[in-house]
């Protein structure tokens, strides 16, 4: 095997600039979503392309259609010139197009060689040549200038560096097309220092590279261009010196708001619910709050902002460093969620597959679960009766659509797995309730429910925290944002005074971060 | 007509209970081609014996689905019920009244219990290595208990008279013309199975095994109800250790070898999958009646040993492999909608 990032920067003088990638009309459809629409994206050589958009915009889906995981369902993807129908993972792969993921897919137990050689491992005869895999990949490391022996265990190496034998085991793939996806989120500045010097690196050897990440900052340090997408549409692609970061926001989220978002008007009464100086963990710094009678109160943030960890913190799933929970003024202890639980505090969870629901059990269990204390008897005997009363209760106050409660709740669609696990913590009285995310991935007229249901609960004096991504249904729904990044509150705001690009801006406040990236 | 249907809808649609009435339905059929091969097996007599065996496979069996029903597994079952056996007969052989001698035992197996239900709840230990680890010591400590060997009669330390009649309470004593093991078995096996569903600890148990971080986040207390899932099967392990004291009337160090296997055989032939979150006792009953029928039934008619231990290995495999396809056709189907999500 020849030496791959020479043949790379010969092969680039020539080439310089030319479109290596070019996707237009692209259309994905998944059960129930239109998750892209008509999408065009180009990828020159020598280029750094920020991909941006909000959650959900579809950037991921592009990407893993450029890449080989998704089929598209019409449209037409030309690489290096020519047109791939449907292409496959191992066809892009050869094209050299690679994706640094997010979570990084590494063997934490095998040395940095072994893993840039996995599955191709270097033979001599039947044996692995371990000799031979180590010297080349001690030359592209070394290529790259990155300080890391090949055989040292890739478990032992911390995140920054893992990611870069990810981006060198790409190019030993002799990799053309470099898609990063939020590489700089588990990062230090210093590292990302690192990690942007190598980004140039490549750049300047030919490489195409999209960029996906929230953090608008620090585009200004290696982006040549911008593609913006929003609920799957492609919205414009500019030069990054010839616009500014207010219009890429104003591209971002203006969107009209298509949904509707019900809102009652509440009196504001006395103070329910107080968080005091919470820590826990690198997500949860520092963090306090309170909320009030009468009102919703959301929580704004992009992904990984520290927003759910907050919430299972409060609820007593994670443990607590420091901090004080207070309730209707009175201190109350809570290390696990039953403590939460008994003192009036529900938390229904944002991931219903991984963390609200027993898939295996009907609903009528479901429902029951965290509610045994309310339908059984002394000895722990659970009343049928009761339940059956709760559960059709639950059932039709939702309106979960199920022709009877004994169905197992993986037989449901979406939308009313997300009105079993409401309904499972609205069946007995509590002061508060929050909410994780509860109309991710559900459709429009079940998210209203959703709406209307919280709303309710503001009606009836139960405080209610809501956590979403999506910015127009926290400004629509809550009567306050309080705004996370990066595991602290950067900013609070009353709804009806504030605008997406406000809290867009709080929510991307990486100040210590950029304080060094900026000299 | 439509209330026969909707009845049966409704008891198949309980969760396990078409696996179990399979179950049933294939120790009913296995039972009538024995029959037919030897009508010696339709005698009452060896009815009667028939459900005195598999007393002691019923209750490895309830032991181990409840474990199973969680994700878990207990290896410790066997050892445990040579603990029993070894501990009980050793007492008793010392003339120490029998009621001590049982309770004393009582604490020790249900040590056992505790360990590892604190191990896997509490210290999130592999249960595999958990209770591997319990099931060496436990059997160690029947060993040395009587000093390496097994023991004497047990009519030679507490005399003949209460010898018999622990033999007889446990074993050989026959209460409304079936034999008290059975009755024993019988009972336990109703206690555990209204547990199971009917009473908190029950949906606690379920809930674990069908997803243990939303039990968790719905107020489950994880740890101590895997703890009480392995109290549960110690307990089962020790009355299994008193049964097979009393039939020999005295403690063998070899009680209870495989039994957690045995345990295991009878809850995943009776639809008990030991992946967690589904199973209904009522399944593991027919898989112990199935166990102790292809036992007694291949002994009838003469087939060898190795022949017995053949086809229940195919039926063991065999159940396990139709769960899997059809947990695998599921799967696979939930696998792609996941991924497009």
């Amino acid at each position: 095997m020849l030496a791959p990032v020479q043949i790379e920067e010969s092969r680039v003088t020539r080439h310089m600039n030319e479109t290596i990638v070019s996707m237009r009309g692209i259309c994905k459809s998944f059960p129930g979503v239109r998750a892209l629409d008509n999408v065009q994206f180009e990828l020159r050589a020598g280029e750094v392309m920020a991909l941006l958009g909000e959650n959900g915009a579809g950037k991921s889906t592009l990407m893993k259609i450029l890449s080989g995981v998704y089929t598209r369902d019409s449209g037409t993807v030309e690489i290096f010139g020519k047109e791939y129908g449907d292409l496959h993972t191992k066809q892009a792969q050869a094209l050299g197009v690679a994706i640094i993921h997010q979570e990084l897919n590494m063997c934490p137990h095998l040395t940095v060689a072994e893993n840039m050689f996995l599955g191709r491992e270097k033979k001599k005869g039947l044996m692995v040549d371990h000799r031979a895999m180590e010297e080349e990949a001690q030359r592209i490391l070394a290529d790259l200038k990155i300080d890391i022996s090949p055989r040292e265990t890739v478990g032992n190496l911390p995140v920054s560096k893992q990611q870069m034998v990810e981006i060198a085991k790409a190019l030993s793939i002799n990799a053309k097309i470099l898609i990063m996806d939020e590489p700089t989120s588990a990062l230090t500045a210093k590292e990302i220092d690192e990690l942007f010097r190598i980004i140039h690196q490549l750049r300047e050897s030919g490489c195409g590279i999209v960029y996906i990440s929230h953090r608008l900052e620090e585009l200004q340090h290696i982006v040549d261009r911008v593609t913006i997408m929003r609920d799957g549409q492609y919205i414009t692609t500019m030069n990054f010196r010839e616009t500014t970061m207010d219009h890429i926001i104003t591209h971002m989220v203006g969107r009209e708001i298509k949904e509707k978002f019900p809102r009652v008007e509440c009196h504001r009464g006395k103070k329910i619910f107080e968080v005091k100086n919470l820590n826990a963990g690198r997500m949860v710094r520092n963090v306090s709050f309170s909320v009030y009678e009468g009102e919703i109160v959301g929580f704004a943030g992009l992904m990984g902002a520290g927003r759910t960890e907050t919430t299972r913190a409060v609820f007593g799933v994670d443990p607590k460093e420091s901090g004080e929970i207070l309730l209707d003024g009175e201190k109350i202890t809570i290390n696990r969620p039953a403590d939460a639980i008994r003192a009036g505090i529900v938390l229904a969870p944002e991931d219903r597959k991984k963390d609200g629901l027993c898939t295996k059990l009907p609903i009528r269990e479901n429902i029951a679960l965290p509610n045994l204390d309310i339908l059984c008897n002394r000895v722990g005997v659970v009343s049928r009766k009761k339940e059956n009363e709760m559960c059709s209760k639950a059932v039709n106050d939702l309106r979960i659509k199920t022709p009877h409660v004994e169905i197992n709740a993986d037989n449901l669609s979406g939308g009313n797995q997300q009105k079993v696990v409401v309904g499972k913590w609205l069946a007995r009285d509590s002061r508060v309730v929050i909410f994780d995310e509860p109309t991710r991935g559900i459709d429009v007229a079940a998210k209203v429910e959703i709406y209307n249901i919280m709303n309710q609960l503001k009606q009836q004096g139960i405080a209610v925290l809501f956590v979403s991504s999506e910015l127009p249904e926290v400004m629509g729904i809550a009567d306050r944002i309080i705004v996370m990044c990066d595991g602290q509150i950067t900013g609070e705001v009353m709804a009806k005074e504030t605008t997406q690009e406000e809290i867009l801006t709080l929510a991307t406040k990486f100040e210590n971060k950029f304080a060094q990236q900026a000299n | 007509m439509n209330i026969v249907t909707k009845s049966v809808k409704r008891v198949t649609a309980i969760r396990g209970m078409s696996a179990a009435l399979i179950a049933f339905a294939g120790w009913i059929v296995l039972y009538i081609v024995f029959g037919i091969i030897n009508p010696q097996i339709f005698a009452m007599n060896n009815v009667l014996n028939l459900l005195r065996s598999m007393a002691k496979y019923l209750l490895v069996g309830v032991g181990q689905s409840v474990i199973l029903i969680t994700g878990n597994i207990d290896l410790s079952i066997g050892s445990v019920v040579a603990m029993s056996a070894m501990i009980s007969a050793t007492m008793m052989t010392k003339g120490i009244p029998v009621i001590v001698a049982v309770l004393v035992t009582l604490l020790c197996c249900m040590l056992v219990g505790l360990v590892n239900g604190v191990l896997v709840g509490r210290f999130k230990l592999p249960p595999f290595i958990a209770t591997l680890g319990t099931m060496f010591c436990a059997r160690g400590v029947g060993y040395m208990v009587n000093g390496n060997r097994n023991t004497d009669a047990i009519a030679s330390g507490i005399g003949k008279e209460a010898g018999e009649s622990f033999q007889n309470f446990f074993y050989y004593g026959k209460t409304l013309g079936m034999y008290n093991a059975f009755w024993i078995a019988l009972i336990i096996f109703a206690v555990v199975f209204f547990v199971m569903n009917k009473t908190r600890t029950g949906r606690h148990i379920y809930a674990i095994g069908s997803n243990m971080e939303a039990a968790k986040l719905s107020g489950v207390n994880v740890s101590a109800t895997i703890t009480k899932t392995y109290l549960i099967s110690a307990f089962c392990a020790f009355v299994v250790g008193l049964i097979l004291c009393a039939q020999a009337s005295m403690g063998n160090m070899e009680a209870g070898n495989c039994y957690e296997m045995y345990g295991v055989a009878a809850g995943v032939i009776g639809g008990v999958s030991p992946l967690g979150g589904t199973g209904l006792l009522l399944g593991t009953f027919a898989g112990a009646g199935v166990w102790q029928t292809l036992e007694n039934g291949l002994g009838i008619i003469g087939a060898p040993v190795g022949l017995q231990r053949i086809v229940i290995g195919i039926i063991v495999t065999g159940a396990v492999l139709i769960d899997v396809v059809f947990r695998l056709g599921i799967g696979s189907k939930k696998g792609k909608k996941d991924k497009k999500s």
